[in-house]
């Protein structure tokens, strides 16, 4: 009778998970920009639900645009085009065959590949180039691409904020398939990964991102989110990896911490792949068969998850026992405080555990994998209906005060993290003059360039003479070396920067 | 007014009988690229107008600046720079700060292993001093947590500089010039006529003097503020090179410091006939961190060969080549390291070698490079460009694998 009930409940919460997962509506994919090519996605209506409904948009927003549109054809190079972009240019990609690395040191650049009839544009490594696409800029979406045989990594990101990866295919491309690092609000979304030695995704670092619906398999880390704060991982379909979901402390890294991540709404099935992590990486010690592990981060809520047939063990908390290759670091807390388990079907999990999990069953005198295991024991975590589930530690969990997180549609934030704000010291005229210009220039004293007073009495009202001045200098005087041209500052900065020299008094 | 200064005092320096007549005057302006607050020098660079995750000054391009030290006086700061090239500083008067970390060698001193008073060879190689404004933490092994307890190593080390506080303060307290000066450096502290120089102000004057030593305007830099055109091409391949998850570089020098500030086990082989240095382990007693040492800022990196702690590799090419030629290949017989995850087998090509050096030698920028007293308060003159001599010298630079 209670099994019954169990499973009528099971099949309420899974119809519950189904609707909640489309009650979130994957957010449009059209490229919404005058003039563009054939060949766009259509639109899947989300923009009009919202628009109906006029409540909430989740994950709305996209990298602002100009109207430029530079369109690369298959044997032209796309870093060419990167390069004559300025920020709001959307760089369309045409099917066709692409042998480079693309770097995107810019904001607000959207490179798109345009698919006809299902042919991509392939970015082709051939495994002799490094990585796919890198980007520094913020704004930076990269979609529509066919990733395949490179050596590093298809989309690494350093530090761009606001960034949209999606709609990708990638395909055995050496470390990790996305990896947007050091970034702030970001979205991964829709992309096909399969083949990578390490993370198919991999948020490093980061905070406000949300890795949605996306298909990773037959790698040994499906999605990995590391040393993150506010990660949203869900409605992804995670297959054939090695180990499932992370959500993790790698210890010495410069962000110590890992906390606030959802796992909702995802098929974490079969991931009982061979590890074949390059020896050394801290994922080469996941037991095969790990449907999810949590490893030392904080306050990770898994909720309505399907997750079936993962050989070791179907969700694990654990603290560093794991991470046994690497240096302890006093910095890094490694217990994973307040796990949350709210309601998931867990089913046919720990049939074959790997050796390494085999061992710790073997303590418990147990030789099947649970479906929940906690290797620390926490006393703060809660679990939802535990009855359902063969768990080993949890015996101090308490149940859930809460059963849904519905109320945190998205970890994005709702606008675009806005560049730094104005402070009193944030002119960047001031920056300049003092970061740059006072290497050769002192107020009242000669240093390699005349006192800042001799050229005030120069120029008196006229700025934009320094500031051309100083883009192309010539030699004036026999008693000083000619000044090195600074047109690396950009013509507003030396502006500011002639400003604030001439209104200099001390 | 200081350039004047200066040149003034070098006419002094050759008439002695003059010198005593014109005292020093302490520079009242703030090294270049600071800004005079209420008396105090605050930093200013291009890069506090980046945001960072964290505040942590790790990322990319265009990545804020980690936390860094700043709001000493001018005064303090030019009394600093007088100690730092001071020799009475030390116990016999033949070695100052900048013996081991001279303006010319990047703040280093061009050794495999320093060598310190009575020619002693020191077992690692003296750190840059160039942006350690930025770190949090000091000395190769990392057991400092800040520069005033960082510099009484070196200070009170029988082989480094051999003083200690009782002489370094005695001998201050005895030069009247520096009493002055001390005077003009720390005036609240000296309103009383018997006021004697105290240990935490000459700890302050000279960490006021390396927090000055700021290096953030080289070609790099001009290209992460948007000037494309700031690199080669060669250059900018170097860069991807870099930061590229197949070298994987960046993941611990990360910008803008070049630096992650954390300490890695990579397992670098020490110079011939030198025994295996334990590293972060000795100061830390954690055994999983045997050979483990603080990730160096890369910032002109190409002033400071030879690298590594001891001084193992003679040039660039020499020290990125280590990272391809496999996980612990270097690792002595019998040791049991727990080598960084991110050291493995990259398979990096000779090309890219040479990339990565020509991108490295684009992180120089000495614009801010502070003058060299020409006379010292004490009246000694300077001695750091006399040549280090030391029979056992181990020069990484004939030291070529």
């Amino acid at each position: 009778m209670n099994k019954i009930a169990a499973i009528a409940g099971a099949v309420v919460l899974l119809a519950g998970g189904y609707y909640l997962g489309t009650a979130n509506q994957p957010e449009p994919t059209v490229i919404k920009v005058p003039a563009a090519p054939k060949a766009e996605f259509a639109s899947d209506g989300a923009a009009e639900v919202i628009a109906a409904s006029g409540t909430f948009s989740v994950r709305a927003w996209e990298t602002p645009t100009s109207g430029e549109v530079i369109i690369v054809k298959d044997g032209e190079s796309i870093q060419d085009a990167v390069a004559k972009a300025e920020p709001g240019t959307l760089i369309k990609v045409m099917p066709g065959t692409y042998k480079e690395t693309v770097y995107i040191d810019k904001d607000n650049i959207t490179l798109s590949g345009v698919i006809e009839q299902g042919r991509y544009p392939v970015m082709e490594g051939e495994g002799v180039r490094n990585d796919a696409v890198l980007y520094s800029g913020n704004g930076v979406t990269v979609e529509n691409l066919y990733i395949t045989h490179y050596k590093g990594n298809a989309i690494m990101g350093q530090a761009g904020n606001n960034f949209i990866i999606r709609n990708n295919y990638i395909v055995d491309t050496g470390v990790y398939g996305i990896f947007p690092q050091l970034d702030k609000n970001g979205i991964v979304a829709h992309n096909i990964i399969s083949g990578i030695e390490d993370a198919a995704i991999y948020v490093g670092m980061s905070d406000n991102v949300d890795v949605v619906y996306n298909q990773v398999f037959e790698s040994v880390a499906g999605i990995e989110i590391e040393n993150s704060r506010a990660a949203l991982v869900e409605g992804n379909y995670v297959y054939n990896n090695t180990g499932g979901i992370l959500a993790f402390i790698t210890p010495g890294l410069p962000i110590k911490t890992c906390s606030d991540v959802i796992i909702r709404n995802n098929f974490v099935v079969n991931n009982n792949h061979e590890n074949f992590a390059i020896p050394g990486s801290l994922v080469s010690n996941i037991p095969s068969g790990t449907g999810m592990l949590i490893m030392a981060c904080d306050d990770v809520v898994v909720e309505q998850n399907i997750v079936t047939g993962n050989d070791s063990v179907g969700i694990l908390f654990t603290d560093f026992s794991l991470a046994t290759s690497a240096s302890v670091d006093p910095d890094s807390e490694p217990n994973p405080n307040r796990p949350k388990i709210l309601n998931n079907i867990m089913q046919d999990n720990g049939n074959n555990p790997a050796p390494l999990v085999r061992a710790f069953l073997a303590t418990k005198l147990e030789t099947r994998g649970p479906d929940v295991a906690d290797t620390v024991g926490m006393d703060d975590g809660c679990i939802l209906n535990p009855e359902r589930f063969r768990t080993i530690g949890l015996d101090k969990y308490s149940e859930c005060a809460f059963s849904d997180t519905k109320n945190v549609l998205t970890y994005t934030l709702p606008e675009p993290v806005a560049p730094r704000t104005e402070e009193s010291n944030m002119d960047s005229g001031k920056l300049a003059y003092y970061g740059v210009c006072a290497g050769c220039h002192a107020y009242n004293s000669r240093m390699i360039g005349p006192p800042t007073q001799i050229i005030q009495a120069l120029y008196m009202d006229n700025p934009e003479g320094i500031a051309a001045y100083a883009a192309k200098p010539v030699k004036k005087r026999d008693d000083y070396p000619e000044m090195p041209p600074q047109g690396h500052l950009d013509e507003e900065t030396r502006l500011a920067a002639a400003k604030f020299m001439l209104k200099l008094s001390k | 007014m200081f350039r004047v200064l200066i040149l003034l005092t070098c006419l002094l320096a050759n008439a002695p009988g003059l010198a005593v007549e014109h005292a020093i005057v302490l520079n009242a302006d703030c090294p270049p690229g600071f800004e005079l607050s209420s008396g105090h020098c605050e930093l200013r660079s291009l890069y506090q107008m980046y945001p960072s995750l964290q505040e942590a000054g790790v990322g990319g391009l265009k990545t804020g600046l980690p936390e860094w030290r700043d709001g000493f006086s001018p005064e303090q700061t030019d009394l600093g720079r007088y100690l730092f090239f001071d020799p009475v500083l030390s116990g016999d008067g033949s070695v100052s700060c900048a013996s081991c970390h001279h303006p010319d060698q990047g703040f280093a001193d061009g050794l495999g292993q320093s060598v310190g008073i009575d020619d002693s060879v020191l077992p690692r190689s003296a750190p840059t001093l160039w942006n350690v404004a930025f770190l949090k933490s000091f000395f190769w092994d990392g057991r400092a947590s800040s520069l005033e307890e960082q510099m009484q190593g070196p200070l009170y080390d029988a082989h480094e500089m051999g003083s200690n506080p009782q002489l370094l303060l005695k001998t201050l307290n005895e030069i009247p010039a520096y009493q002055q000066l001390f005077a003009q450096a720390f005036p609240n502290d000296f309103i009383d006529s018997g006021s004697q120089v105290r240990l935490d102000h000459i700890y302050a004057a000279i960490t006021a003097f390396q927090v000055s030593l700021i290096s953030l305007n080289s070609r790099y830099d001009q290209y992460a503020h948007g000037y494309a055109d700031a690199l080669s091409g060669p250059e900018k391949e170097g860069l991807n090179i870099f930061r590229s998850f197949v070298a994987r570089c960046a993941e611990c020098h990360t910008p803008p410091l070049f630096t992650n500030q954390q300490l890695a086990v990579i397992g670098t082989p020490e110079p011939e006939g030198m025994p295996f240095d334990a590293g972060a382990q000795v100061p830390m007693k954690e055994p999983s961190q045997r050979g483990g040492f603080k990730v160096p800022s890369l910032r002109n990196i190409a002033l400071t060969a030879p690298y590594m702690h001891s001084g193992r590799f003679a040039s660039l090419r020499e020290a990125a080549a280590f990272y391809t030629g496999g996980r612990g290949h270097a690792v002595p017989k019998g040791e049991e390291l727990k080598i960084h995850w991110h050291i493995w087998e990259p398979n990096l090509t000779d090309e890219e070698l040479d990339r990565l050096v020509d991108f490295l030698m684009t992180l120089t920028d000495e614009s801010f490079k502070p003058e060299q007293p020409s006379r010292l308060p004490s009246g000694m003159r300077p001695v750091h460009n006399n040549v280090a001599d030391a029979g056992g010298i181990i020069d990484g630079a004939s030291n070529h694998e």
